[in-house]
This record gives C-alpha cells, sequence and structure tokens, in this order.
C-alpha cells in the first residue's frame, strides 16, 4: 500500500512539474506577453519598456526557473494589475471558491447518486427515462445560460435567493446548484452502470437469496462496489469546480479565485493568470491522488496487481 | 432490443428465412433509432440554416436600426411584425441574427472538432501501435492535458494571442484532444493483436501501412462518433468563451456573445437572453443525440444504451 502510495505521488509530482511547464510556455511562447500588457496600439518603444519593466527580456529558461524557484519558496511574483504579491491575491480569494466548489459537489451527489441508482433498480422504467432525459439535457445546456436563466427566475419571479455576492450561505446556493448540475450527467450515468453491474453480480443474488431486500442490500452490499468507480469521478469533478468556478463566479458576482481569474486575465496580469492555472491544476492533480488512494484502500486489487 | 435488430427474417411468401445483408441491418438500426432521428434532424436543419443564412434571414443581421431598439418578440405586447423575434439594444433583428449565429457555431464546431481529433487519432494511434516507451509518454501527456483547466488556459490564451475567429478554432481543438486518444488508443491496441494485422505485417507491410490500410478503416466509426460529441462540446467551449468576452468579438453574430450583449437589459427584455441559449440547447443536444445513437448503430452489438 505504501509502495503503491509514493508511486502515485511521484507521479502526480511529475505531472504537476509538467503542468506549471506547460502553462508557462503556452503564456510566454505562444504570444508575447508585453504586447498584450501594452494592448493593440502600443509603440515598439512602450512594448520594449514593459519588457525590461517586468525582466520579459530575458532568455525563456531563466523566466521559468526563476519562477519555480519562487513558487516553491511560496513566492508566485507580483501582480501586475493589483500591485500585490500574487500569492497574497490567491489566498485571500480562496475561500469563496472552495465553499462553491464544495458545495457545488453536494449538489451533484444530492441529485445524481440517487437518481442513477433510482433508475438502476428500475431499468427501463419512466424514472429510468427521465433520469436519462435529466442527463442527455444537462450536457447540453451551457452552464453561463443556466446562471442567467436562474437569476431571472429567482431574481424576479420567485425572489428566495439572492442572486448575486457571497455574503451568506444563502448566496451560494444557485451558484452552487448551477455548478453542481453540470456533472450530473457524468455522475448519474456512472452510478447506474456501476449498480446495474453489480446488482446481477453472484454475491448479490446471494444476498438476495438470504432475504435481503431494499435499502439493506443496497447499502450492505451493492452500493459500495458500485461506488467505487464514483469516488474517483467525484474527485476528478471536484478537481474541475475550480476551474468551473470562472463562469459561476463572474455571473454571481462570487469574489472568488474564478473571479480573480477572469479580471486578470482581462487586465493582462500575466503572473495572477499563470499561479491560477497551476493552483487549480494542482488542486486537480491531488484530487486524482486522493482518489487513486482512496480507491486501492477500497479495493485490494488495485494495489497488489 | 428490438424486432429491427432481426438477422434473419421470414419471407412470407415462400416460407423459407434469408439472411438480411449488413446494408440493410444498417438502415434498418437508424431508422429504428428515435435518439439518433430526432439528433441527426436537428443537426441537419441546423447545417441547412447556416448554408442558406442570406437566403432565410428577413433582415442584414449587421444593419443598425435606431427606431427599432429593443423591439420584443412579435407574441408580446409592442411586437412588430417585421422583427418576428425583435430586436437588440442595436436596433438589429434578432431573428436575422439568430439565423447568422449557426455559421459562427457550425464553424467553430467542425473546425475545433478536426482540430482534436488530428492531435487525439495521431497520439492514440502511435501509443496504441507502437507500445513501449511511446504509450508511457503519451499517457502521461494525457494525465498533464486532463489537469490543466480548460476554460481557463483557453480564455488566457484567446486574450493573448488575440481573439478571431480562428485563433479561437486552433485553441478549443488544442484543448480537446483527449477523448480521441484514449478511445483510439484501446481500439488500436485490440486491432493490433488481430490475425490480420500479423498477416499484413507477415507479408511485409510497413508500420505505415498497417496504420493506414489495417487499422484506421477500424477505428473510423469510433472516430466519427467522437467527433460528433466533440462538436457539441466545442461549440459549448466557443459560447462560454464568447460570453466572457475572450472569444468571438462584436458585431459578430455569435450566440454566447448575445447572451453577454442581452445580460445587461435581461431583467426586462429576457427573450434576448432565452432564445440564443435555447438555440444552443438545440444545437448542442442535437450532436449529444446524434453521437449517442451513431455509437449505438455502429456497435457490433446494437445495444440501446
Amino acid at each position: 500500500m505504501l509502495r503503491y502510495i509514493a508511486l502515485r505521488g511521484l507521479l502526480a509530482l511529475l505531472v504537476a512539474f509538467t503542468v506549471s511547464l506547460a502553462a508557462f510556455l503556452l503564456l510566454n511562447v505562444a504570444a508575447d506577453p508585453a504586447q498584450a500588457i501594452a494592448g493593440e496600439d502600443a509603440t515598439p518603444d512602450v512594448i520594449e519598456a514593459i519588457r525590461a519593466r517586468y525582466g520579459l527580456d530575458r532568455p525563456l529558461s531563466v523566466r521559468y526557473f526563476d519562477w519555480l524557484g519562487g513558487v516553491l519558496t511560496g513566492d508566485f511574483g507580483e501582480s501586475y494589475y493589483w500591485h500585490k504579491p500574487v500569492a497574497e491575491l490567491v489566498t485571500d480569494r480562496a475561500d469563496e471558491t472552495i465553499t462553491l466548489a464544495l458545495s457545488a459537489l453536494a449538489v451533484t451527489i444530492v441529485i445524481a447518486i440517487p437518481l442513477g441508482a433510482m433508475a438502476a433498480l428500475n431499468p427501463n422504467s419512466w424514472i429510468d427515462r427521465f433520469a436519462l432525459g435529466v442527463a442527455v439535457s444537462a450536457q447540453a445546456v451551457p452552464n453561463f445560460w443556466l446562471g442567467l436563466i436562474m437569476i431571472i427566475l429567482f431574481g424576479v419571479m420567485v425572489p428566495i435567493f439572492p442572486v448575486s455576492g457571497d455574503d451568506s450561505w444563502k448566496h451560494f446556493v444557485l451558484p452552487a446548484f448551477v455548478l453542481g448540475a453540470s456533472s450530473v450527467p457524468a455522475v448519474m450515468r456512472l452510478t447506474r452502470t456501476g449498480l446495474i453491474e453489480v446488482m446481477g453480480a453472484d454475491y448479490v443474488r446471494t444476498a438476495r437469496s438470504k432475504g435481503f431486500r431494499g435499502w439493506p442490500l443496497l447499502r450492505r452490499h451493492a452500493m459500495r462496489n458500485a461506488l467505487l468507480p464514483v469516488i474517483s469521478v467525484l474527485a476528478v469533478q471536484l478537481g474541475q469546480k475550480f476551474g468551473g468556478s470562472v463562469i459561476t463566479e463572474s455571473i454571481f458576482a462570487i469574489n472568488g479565485l474564478g473571479r480573480l481569474a477572469l479580471e486578470s486575465i482581462l487586465g493582462a496580469d500575466i503572473p495572477t493568470v499563470q499561479m491560477l492555472i497551476f493552483v487549480f491544476a494542482i488542486v486537480f492533480v491531488v484530487m486524482n491522488l486522493i482518489a487513486d488512494i482512496l480507491n486501492a484502500a477500497l479495493d485490494p486489487r488495485i494495489r497488489i496487481g | 432490443m428490438t424486432s429491427t435488430d432481426q438477422t434473419f427474417t421470414a419471407d412470407p411468401e415462400d416460407g423459407t428465412t434469408f439472411a438480411l445483408t449488413p446494408g440493410q441491418i444498417f438502415r434498418r438500426r437508424i431508422f429504428g433509432h428515435t435518439g439518433f432521428l430526432i439528433g441527426a434532424g436537428l443537426i441537419l436543419a441546423i447545417v441547412l440554416i447556416a448554408i442558406f443564412a442570406p437566403l432565410l434571414a428577413p433582415h442584414d443581421p449587421y444593419a443598425q436600426s435606431l427606431s427599432a431598439r429593443m423591439l420584443p418578440p412579435v407574441w408580446s405586447d409592442g411586437g412588430n411584425p417585421d422583427y418576428l423575434l425583435g430586436t437588440d439594444q442595436n436596433g438589429r433583428d434578432y431573428l436575422s441574427r439568430l439565423i447568422y449565429g449557426t455559421r459562427v457555431s457550425i464553424t467553430i464546431g467542425l473546425g475545433a472538432a478536426t482540430v482534436g481529433l488530428l492531435i487525439g487519432v495521431t497520439l492514440g494511434v502511435m501509443a496504441g501501435y507502437f507500445g513501449g516507451w511511446i504509450d508511457h509518454a503519451i499517457s502521461f501527456l494525457l494525465t498533464a492535458q486532463l489537469a490543466l483547466p480548460g476554460l481557463l488556459l483557453a480564455m488566457a490564451l484567446v486574450f493573448i494571442i488575440g481573439p478571431s475567429i480562428w485563433v479561437v478554432i486552433g485553441i478549443v481543438g488544442v484543448l480537446h484532444w483527449t477523448y480521441y486518444l484514449v478511445v483510439t488508443r484501446a481500439a488500436t491496441q485490440r486491432i493490433r493483436s488481430q490475425d490480420f494485422v500479423a498477416a499484413a505485417s507477415a507479408s511485409g507491410a510497413s508500420p505505415r501501412q498497417i496504420i493506414w490500410h489495417e487499422i484506421m478503416p477500424n477505428l473510423l466509426s469510433s472516430i466519427i462518433v467522437i467527433f460528433t460529441f466533440e462538436l457539441g462540446i466545442a461549440i459549448l467551449a466557443e459560447s462560454s468563451l464568447s460570453f466572457l468576452g475572450v472569444g468571438i468579438q462584436p458585431p459578430t453574430p455569435s450566440w454566447g456573445l448575445m447572451i453577454a450583449e442581452g445580460k445587461q437589459a435581461m431583467f426586462y427584455r429576457p427573450w434576448l437572453v432565452v432564445l440564443p441559449g435555447i438555440c444552443l440547447f438545440l444545437l448542442v443536444i442535437g450532436a449529444n443525440l446524434m453521437g449517442d445513437g451513431l455509437r449505438d448503430i455502429t456497435s457490433p452489438e446494437g445495444r440501446n444504451e
């Protein structure tokens, strides 16, 4: 088990390093950051001055290792736009995004798993068809549009929940629903397929013949195995929620990392953008690692094989 | 499983049984699959609208009219029969802009899904065919790509490089190749161990010949299925980028951008937000239903799940 965790951890570290390099190269080689900071109409002199001011005239490799060295000591550079250390900006606004991501995940779990389970227990019934319809529609609805429709509905017609800001838990209800809805199709389908497969397995049939029915059968026998793959997907989805917060936070005016990302992109604030891409990627990598370890802990076949 | 899946059928004339040709089975499956018919119908209709947009649009989508700003659709109070779906904040005919919007979505969807296809299939076939360290390297690349926050990276890149339809196609495509890779890698591994590949190899075929003549034809149907799904994903990605202001720029009629433009007035004029969202929903759900259908139709078992 320890060997497995160590191997996985090493791989995660390697991925984190690669991702930091990829993000750096994409932002610095695909186009000229100095040009983006200066704007379209800038004269060559201005661009040259910006290059010197931000150290963009140094060779790429020097800039990358300078940045990486900073990251290892917790120094992500200074924001071009807010003129504050980037690390401070990000830690100041992380709370909102963590709250949003976790509550969105809760929404996904509460909708997707019961729906998938009911669909699996009654294949080809109306509830199965309904669940499939929900999945197909939720996949096709643009997330930002769903957010705006919620705002129109709850802002004007049924004003139960506030539609803008992040002052109380009530402010997070609608954003969490919108962000959570986007993961419902994947989690629901997986729960359904997993349960259908497990319900046909020999050991479940044996349990049935011993008199287990309904909820006890599900809880004690079927769910545990059916939910193994669901746990991995949930971890991956939680990682994606951070990236997805960009749209939700800007629509519902939540002052978190997603909104910071949009603002820093529109402000050509490369150090902030770079740190956010890095942080979101690390969250994803860590979530994946946790999912791998959880799966190995729950299923001995993985850690041995 | 429906009766249309029968391979043998009784001839009522002389009572003998005869096999259906593969073509007949294929046609029966297509016309027996409601989801596929709805999806393909939607896509066909939208593609035709895109092609014949100049003939269908009642007005020039760019023509502004100060005297006809913010007209409601014709069925509400104050609607003008000249402008069936009303006008936007610049007095442009909304129906015409929605019609021309199909061109932006279809172009970007096809373009980005093709870029992703070229990258993903190349990597997938290489990983599956050559195996060994090439497979390990490509699988690592996949892990790293999955960790990157796609939307955030796309936003940053479009902003830095400068927004244009080609930049959006390129970036959305470059960030959406993982699904092709995963599927073609597994399929290539499976095909590679078949006898006909061994036979081709024994008769002196080079890897290039084997890949193009033996493996590719067998991958075609899965590639088409993924392409259809990726079409929908790319269209949603473009609409999100345009909505956030880092995609298609005004005055081009992109549905995502139209939703962003209508957002300011959405409490009083909700149709400005609702209508383009419905268009996006129909296009993406069409692509998804068509993809689901194609998968069922082309899979050997012809299953419905």
